[in-house]
């Protein structure tokens, strides 16, 4: 049994269903990786799993536990943080309340989380007052990855973390998230650039409509001929 | 060159202080509107009710203080009851929320709904306080009338204009200062005012942080009941308390919020005080300001007034409609409505 597993799932916003039967699961210290087509259902999957959408079908566990009713805010309490792909910082805050506001269900002392990811990402250091709305994209999703981690969650989701970064940010924040794994946090994200996702990846999840395409470590998926004609671009 | 200082003191007296204190009983007003439209998203039409009812409890209990011979010397009695005033402010707004908005808030109601919910509960707050105070006017200031009168300005200075400091204009901008001064260090400093912006500024990622969403909504009315009922009484003790009266505020401030940009704390302070400014200047007669300081042959036959009184709330509504068609975001770039 994984650390985190959403198994069999299905559902939709609506009357249809977006997932069908749709597994995904990551162990801590992990990186998985789920790519697929524009539409495929991979943000859907993961409010799935974070508890944003409503299950017809499957359910969730976390560290054995079944979490499958559990409201979003009750999984942060639970140990999980989610980036998601659209508006995920408070663009009138300041970098620093940005990661304060991450930590809001903490009532300890959390500096030493704040040190830990301006060690992360220095440039939030220097940047700490100034509001995040006027920060660069790239900056933004440290931002978002910050506010996060400050929960000191066990389980870290991001949705697309490098969608419109440069190359060289792109290549800065797959470390970064290397960096976080390496402290044993279970990492799963959707990835627009499956290549290099898949090559951080211990485990990759191709996803078409709303299914499991193909599942296999990362590796294996880049060297599988079809997934490479297919969705990497030959 | 005294002709030059009596316009001054004529200036101060009849637009500055008179403007100052209006403009702080707007601010305050304003603050609360842009508080509700900053975290529940729709522009409370009941505001200038809950300013009324709010100003009404007040006036009873202070009624009450007097029967029991308390007084505050100096001071007016009111500000003694304006605590138990707020109180109550506040238990009508958090059941007004409980019984109304909330079930909006669940549907995930359009704004437009809980903006027609507002003009309902106006009515109700309307109808409470007539009931139990009536549609007359009152007045209830009490204690030293003046900070500083005419006669003792004109025998410290030897000038012929005279200037007067009326209690209740200083105690208004004193208290405004002390309201927003309060009001901007919760919104910046501490955890709750933090939370309250976090929830204003990005709804689902709040969820997200797991920021509890019923207790910044509640927040919200208190801070805005209070702000309503300061204002209220701030305005009754000014000029005079009669519900009509604060029904009609609700224009200038809204114009005040609009102007300063919806949404923004910074810009409501700011609004208050252009609208009243405007206000008061449009509707003066400058008159015996400008045959002050012109030679006496190009003295103004007229009163050079560009307004009547009796239409400055066109004042209001003029600003309104000028900057939503010019820049609908306001001065500080708040919301588009
Ligand atoms: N809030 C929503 N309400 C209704 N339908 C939605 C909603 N969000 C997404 N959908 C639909 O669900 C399907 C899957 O969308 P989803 O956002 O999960 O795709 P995705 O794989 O993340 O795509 P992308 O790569 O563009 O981010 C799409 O057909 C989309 O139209
Ligand atoms: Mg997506």
């Amino acid at each position: 049994m994984s650390f985190l597993a959403g198994t069999n799932m299905t559902g939709g916003y609506g009357a249809a269903d977006i997932l069908h039967d749709c597994t995904i699961a990551v162990d801590k210290g992990e990186i998985a990786v789920i790519v697929g087509p524009n539409g495929a259902g991979k943000s859907t999957a993961m409010k799935a799993v974070f508890g944003m959408l409503k299950l017809r079908q499957g359910s969730v566990t976390l560290d054995g536990r079944d979490i499958t009713n559990l409201t979003p805010q009750d999984r942060v309490q639970s140990g999980m943080g989610f980036v998601p792909q659209t508006n995920n910082v408070f663009v009138n805050m300041s970098v620093e309340e940005n990661l304060e506001m991450g930590a809001y269900i903490r009532d300890d002392d959390f500096s030493g989380t704040m040190d830990r990811v301006f060690d992360l990402f220095p440039i939030l250091k220097e940047k700490r007052s100034q509001p995040a709305g006027q920060l660069s994209g790239g900056q933004r999703q440290q931002v978002a990855v910050g506010r996060a981690l400050m929960t000191q969650p066990k389980v870290l989701m991001l949705d697309e973390p490098t969608a419109g970064v440069s190359p060289i940010v792109m290549d800065e924040l797959f470390d970064n998230i290397l960096e976080i794994a390496a402290l044993g946090i279970a990492i799963l994200m959707v990835e627009q650039n499956a290549r290099q996702a898949l090559n951080i990846a211990d485990k990759g999840y191709v996803l078409v409509q709303g299914a499991n395409r193909y599942t296999d470590t990362g590796e294996a998926l880049m060297a599988n001929p079809e997934v490479r004609k297919t969705f990497l671009g030959g | 060159m005294t002709d030059i200082l009596n316009a001054l003191v004529l200036l101060s007296n009849f637009v500055l202080i008179p403007a100052l204190s209006y403009g702080s009983q707007l601010a305050l007003g304003a603050l609360g509107v842009t508080l509700i439209y900053a975290v529940l998203r729709f522009s409370n039409f009941a505001h200038g009710d809950m300013m009324a009812l709010g100003t009404m409890a007040t006036i009873m209990i202070t009624w009450g203080l007097h029967a029991m011979g308390v007084s505050f010397g100096p001071l007016p009695t009111a500000l003694l009851a304006l605590p138990f005033g707020i109180l109550i402010a506040m238990a009508v707004a958090l059941v007004t929320d409980r019984a109304v908005y909330r079930f909006y808030r669940k549907q995930r109601s359009a704004p437009v709904v809980f903006v027609m919910a507002s003009v309902g509960v106006m009515f109700m707050y309307n109808a409470i306080t007539r009931i139990f105070i009536g549609t007359g006017d009152q007045r209830f200031a009490d204690g030293e009338r003046f900070v500083l009168k005419v006669n003792e300005f004109k025998e410290l200075t030897g000038l012929d204009q005279g200037l007067a400091i009326r209690t209740s204009q200083l105690i208004t901008v004193v208290v405004m200062v002390a309201v927003v001064a309060f009001v901007f260090w919760f919104l910046q400093k501490t955890r709750t005012g933090k939370a309250m912006r976090a929830y204003s500024d990005n709804e689902d990622l709040a969820l997200l942080s797991g920021i509890n969403p019923d207790r910044v909504v509640r927040i919200t009315w208190i801070l805005a009941a209070a702000l309503a009922t300061i204002a209220g009484v701030l305005y009754g003790l000014d000029k005079s308390f009669r519900p009509f009266v604060y029904f009609q505020l609700l224009l200038p401030i809204f114009a005040s919020a609009i102007v300063g940009g919806i949404g923004q704390p910074l810009g409501a302070i700011a609004g208050g005080f252009i609208v009243a400014f405007s206000e008061v200047m449009v509707t003066y007669a400058w008159k015996g300001f400008i045959t002050l300081i012109v030679p006496a042959d190009m003295a103004p036959e007229g009163l050079v007034q560009l307004l009547g009184t009796d239409y400055k709330f066109a004042v209001s509504f003029i600003i309104l409609v000028v900057v939503l068609l010019v820049r609908p975001t306001g001065i500080f770039k708040g919301r588009v409505i």
